[in-house]
């Protein structure tokens, strides 16, 4: 299987205390990962780090077959459009109705393809089920509907590799199961792979490929979700029960 | 004994002089690594200026947002100004009788110091804590890290546009301050006395030159470029959470006001030297 990303011996330390100790685990095409673990064990750190935002102390991120620390800005940003990132909050921007929020992303393509970015904007919308939202500002959604349009703003661009980061928490169990049944056809339609991470045992069984758990930066597990629920390791098993 | 107590009083003082010295160098430190930081920002703000893509589109709507939903603000104060100053200064003008001179006084002190220095504080006030919490708050929920993993530059997107926009748009509102508070002045004049509107200003021009003019709207660039850097890089390099937000705004206005000072006083001093 084709490799489309991998995190090598990855470190990370902030003012003295070190969050990531040198984590390892690659990705294949069309795959969901899943990164598990408490509050606090470095998973958003491991996420930003391997979409550029922060860079690692030591160690390297590989992604789409280029080095993160070797790329130029206008390098990074050529593959970060081939990577989607959708954020705890969503992260949309407040002065702009969705439609805008959409079309940002889109900003580099010619003005002259309005009718092709119109049907981009329309074809992510219909794939969160939020077709109707096109003209609503953000404060008028609620916290699952942000969570869908980030989805939907992330997908615009077709990337190849998706981050998803806490896709569930602060939803309800519903909403939660929805989005992680949205993040599953997104896998079967667009054959992306994903980083999702999370400590939402739900969300993992449903999402999960393949599991990775971390606990103080460093990966103490690996395995499929059925794989690491019967595990002999106590402190990895009470996740699930 | 009176050595060992010599001895005793100079540890004392030594171990609570430390503590002090260690926050004055502290405090020192911060401040020059604060200017360093602000400085680096600002010549990126020069680099990015000149390299394509230029974001057109947001400067214009940054510039309708900075400067043309201030006027109200600054044409009310304007007007205010004027006519304060005016009634304010006839009481002394006529203990001296020269009660004829109050327009082109007036009009001096409105063109050279008080009308750029007064609408850049209220441009402090309103665009530069604006901006400061606007960024915090974009930084705060993640918003710029947003356009970053979306392969827009925030820092041109953001950053470049406002203090553009700030730096063209605070000139224009000082002038406009400027004409709409020489109009506050002919009210206040008139207050007490019978003075014509093209008397008036035929006064006010006729004491007016181009040396009074020129350096006044020249420093407005200054300080529309100063709080716009201000502001943006307050709100560009907020700490995390509501706080964040909180004190980016404040400081954007807070050391943007002061700014304005500084550099008045030094356009102050480098103009007097020509004029």
């Amino acid at each position: 299987m084709e490799i489309v990303a991998e995190v090598n011996r990855i470190t990370k330390s902030f003012d003295n205390r070190e969050v990531l100790k040198g984590i390892d685990f690659k990705i294949e095409k069309g795959e969901n990962l899943v990164v598990f673990g408490k509050s606090g064990s470095g998973k958003s750190v491991l996420i930003k780090c391997m979409a550029g935002l922060l860079s690692p102390d030591d160690g390297e991120v590989i992604m789409l077959g280029e080095k993160i620390a070797d790329l130029e800005t206008h390098e990074l940003n050529i593959i970060r459009k081939r990577i989607g990132f959708l954020f705890q909050s969503g992260a949309l921007y407040d002065s702009m109705t969705v439609r805008e929020n959409l079309e940002f992303p889109l900003r580099d393509l010619n003005q002259s393809k309005k009718d092709e970015i119109d049907s981009l904007v329309v074809e992510a919308l219909e794939n969160v089920g939020l077709k109707d939202a096109i003209d609503k500002m953000p404060s008028e959604l609620s916290g699952g509907m942000r969570k869908r349009i980030g989805l939907a703003r992330t997908l615009i661009l077709k990337p190849e590799i998706i981050l998803y980061d806490e896709p569930t928490t602060g939803l309800d169990p519903i909403t939660s199961k929805e989005i992680s049944e949205l993040i599953l056809d997104i896998q079967k339609k667009y054959n992306a792979a994903s980083v999702i991470i999370t400590h939402d045992v739900e969300c993992a069984r449903i999402t999960a490929n393949r599991m990775v758990i971390i606990k103080e930066g460093v990966v103490v597990a690996a395995g499929t979700f059925q794989e690491l629920s019967k595990s002999s390791d106590q402190w990895v098993r009470s996740f699930f029960s | 004994m009176a050595i060992e107590l010599k001895i005793k009083v100079s540890a004392v003082s030594k171990a609570v002089g430390k503590p002090f010295e260690n926050l004055y160098i502290k405090t020192l430190r911060g401040f020059f690594e604060e200017i360093t930081r602000l400085t680096l920002f600002t010549f990126r703000f020069f680099k990015e200026l000149v390299k394509p893509p230029y974001e057109v589109n947001e400067f214009l709507k940054q510039a309708y947002l900075i400067g043309y939903k201030s006027i109200p603000l600054v044409v009310i104060t304007g007007f205010i100004m004027g006519l304060v100053l005016t009634i304010q200064s006839r009481p002394t003008l006529v203990e001296f009788g020269a009660e004829s001179w109050l327009p082109a006084m007036v009009a001096i002190s409105i063109i050279r110091e008080i009308g750029p220095v007064i609408t850049a504080l209220i441009f402090a006030g309103k665009v530069g804590s604006g901006i400061g919490a606007e960024l915090a708050s974009m930084k705060a929920t993640e918003q710029i890290d947003a356009m970053e993993v979306s392969g827009i530059n925030p820092f041109k997107y953001l950053v470049v546009t406002r203090i553009a926009a700030a730096t063209i748009m605070l000139p224009v509102l000082v002038i406009l301050a400027d004409a709409v508070s020489l109009y506050g002045a002919y009210v206040g004049v008139n207050l007490k006395g019978d003075v014509s509107f093209h008397l008036f200003f035929l006064e006010v021009f006729a004491k007016l030159s181009f040396t009074d003019v020129l350096p006044a709207i020249i420093k407005t660039f200054f300080f529309g470029f100063a709080v716009g850097s201000i502001g943006c890089y307050r709100g560009y390099h907020a700490s995390q959470g509501t706080e964040g937000v909180g004190v980016a705004s404040n400081a954007a206005v807070v050391q943007g006001s002061l700014t304005i000072f500084i550099l008045d006083m030094v356009v102050v001093q480098i103009t007097s030297l020509f004029i």
